[in-house]
């Protein structure tokens, strides 16, 4: 049945073709893992005949730390923090996905208002991550000024984590059963601010780019991906949209009150690097629009789930009353048990679909955790988007699908 | 709302298109049928997994979204490789389960059907070194490409072997 894997060697995985001393013969070229425009430690091996790319196989692995090893040896309440560091560029629907994942094994129905901030700062999370992308795969592209701008924005996305989390990348603060605080008093006059000067940058950011004939040399047309292949090769987020796909988690699968929220799916049938900048622009934009609505219609309530057994008691709670310091007291040594089972919870992160598979065997530490990254998926269409193409467009195409090694490797 | 066995949930679920896809063309390939949190899993004999995801896929689930394992050690079969199959224009997913024991650690591939499953396959060859036949290039994705043993499966402790 099953045949014997193969030991491969990744310094063999190309050899140039065809043998020693033919005119034809072609290049293998290291691309990688240093490299500035693989957005980490990303190696490809790549065969190129002259400029033009044959062959792009990824060697990934570099980063890999073991997350679901480790998940398997902590309370549920401990995986939290791990979640960030998987892609550490949106910790927050990192956090949305697992604690979410958890929360359907339990069954506890979590307030609305936490739901509502949970929406609200995964949607600043999207433009933070919309806004790196935008600003390194610009100067991947050679716009460099681009890359200050977008950053001079995500700075005040950050501030704003810091003041609700105290963190300014690896926020931590969602937990299973609903928020770790109550944010503090001024931020949604914060993030107001922030998100009313946004559009207008939004514009900015578009007339650096959009019009530029450099900028639309280097992208139209560019890493070509048709709907059917960006299927086939488990695609999602805006590569998929962009390659004709209308799919949203978002919208068509709604989590953590999604459905209350009106904004519209960025689609575009052109499928090249190009539409994928498009859709990720106007992605920005809904982002804004949802912000504005969840600022606009915050519930008033409470921001952790009715359940003594799994959500830590407030401070001032445990300082009156015996219960509440003798929960506290067990989540925190023995942490809290989850019935057995198995759920998969899928959120639409800023790359596409992340998901996260929770086994539960009864006890207070998870069976297995097991993350479905976007990344990790969208990388196999790599070869798809490059075969045939320049070498110097490989570059513009690995900008264009927005990966993090971080998820990928895990 | 959680059905007692396998007959309760085929029955309640019989309009699900992966259920009567696969009750038609492969009605011996089901060994169980669990409806959990809103979730369907349909646990599959693993010689026919290649012949339940055509199934499913004809059914109009159009997309693989995962495939992972879990590590049942020490029970058998020790091994449950797991698919995760969603449908864009059902908007729903089910959730294959394939029992693979510890004697032959093997599996067909699915790559034939869904492309995207090669880096998925290589993932759990080298986290759990369940092999899959078929595959076009099964070698580590994670580990350096010299290492033993294989790390998510529950017997390997977790600071590893030093």
């Amino acid at each position: 049945m099953a045949d014997l894997p193969q030991f491969v060697a990744t310094s063999t995985l190309l050899e140039p073709r065809p043998e020693e001393g033919s005119k034809d013969r072609t290049m293998v070229l290291n691309m990688g893992p240093q490299h500035p425009s693989t957005h980490g430690v990303l190696r490809l091996v790549i065969e190129i005949d002259g400029e033009t790319v044959l062959k792009v196989v990824p060697d990934i692995g570099y980063l890999h730390t073991g997350i679901e090893k480790t998940c398997e040896a902590k309370f549920y309440q401990q995986v939290v923090p791990m979640t960030d560091r998987i892609d550490y560029l949106s910790p927050m629907t990192n956090n949305l996905c697992y604690c979410l994942a958890v929360e359907k094994l339990l069954q506890i129905e979590i307030p609305e208002r936490a739901q509502w901030i949970r929406v609200l700062l995964n949607e600043l999370t999207r433009l933070n991550s919309h806004l790196v992308w935008l600003g390194t795969h610009a100067m991947d592209i050679g716009a460099l000024t681009v890359f200050l701008y977008c950053f001079r924005e995500r700075e005040e996305i950050l501030r704003i984590f810091e003041a609700v989390s105290g963190q300014r990348m690896m926020t931590s603060y969602f937990r299973v059963g609903g928020l770790a605080l109550e944010p503090p008093l001024d931020l949604f006059d914060r993030i107001q601010k922030f998100i009313r000067i946004m559009p207008e940058k939004i514009d900015e950011y578009q007339n650096l780019l959009t019009g530029n004939p450099i900028w639309m040399g280097r992208l139209k047309g560019v890493g070509h991906l048709s709907a059917e292949d960006a299927i086939a090769l488990g695609v999602t987020g805006p590569p998929l949209r962009a390659s004709g796909v209308d799919w949203d988690l978002r919208r068509d699968m709604p989590y953590s009150s999604y459905e209350k929220f009106q904004f519209k799916v960025p689609v575009s049938n052109d499928c090249d690097v190009w539409a994928r900048y498009i859709v990720r622009i106007e992605e920005m934009r809904e982002s804004v629009k949802i912000c504005q609505q969840a600022l606009d219609g915050m519930p008033e309530g409470a921001i952790k789930a009715d359940a003594p057994k799994v959500v830590l008691p407030d401070r001032e709670k445990m300082k009156s009353q015996m219960e509440a310091l003798i929960y506290h007291f067990k989540i925190v040594t023995e942490g809290f048990t989850v019935p057995a089972g198995q759920v998969y919870q899928a959120v639409e992160s800023p790359r596409g679909e992340m998901g996260y598979y929770v086994v539960s065997d009864g006890t207070a530490k998870p069976y297995r955790v097991h993350m479905r990254n976007p990344s990790f998926a969208t990388l196999q269409a790599l070869q798809k988007m490059c075969e045939g193409r320049l070498l110097a467009d490989v570059v513009a195409v690995i900008g264009s699908i927005d990966i993090v090694l971080g998820e990928i490797d895990r | 709302m959680t059905l007692p066995d396998k007959a309760a949930v085929l029955e309640a679920h019989a309009k699900n298109r992966a259920v009567a896809s696969l009750l038609t063309s492969l009605p011996d390939a089901i060994l169980d049928a669990k409806f959990d949190c809103g979730e369907l899993t349909l646990t599959i004999v693993k010689d026919q997994i290649r012949e339940a995801a055509t199934a499913v896929q004809k059914a109009g689930y159009n997309f693989l979204e995962d495939v992972t394992c879990v590590d049942w050690y020490p029970s058998e079969p020790r091994f449950h490789v797991v698919y995760h199959i969603l449908s864009h224009s059902l908007k729903e997913r089910v959730r294959l389960v394939a029992p693979v024991d510890s004697i032959d650690p093997s599996i067909d591939s699915i790559t034939a059907i869904w492309p995207s499953a090669n880096y998925y396959e290589r993932e759990v060859w080298d986290l759990f070194g369940v092999r899959f036949g078929g595959h076009p290039g099964l070698r580590r994705i994670m580990m350096p490409e010299e290492w033993q043993g294989h790390p998510l499966r529950k017997d390997y402790p977790v600071e590893g072997y030093r």
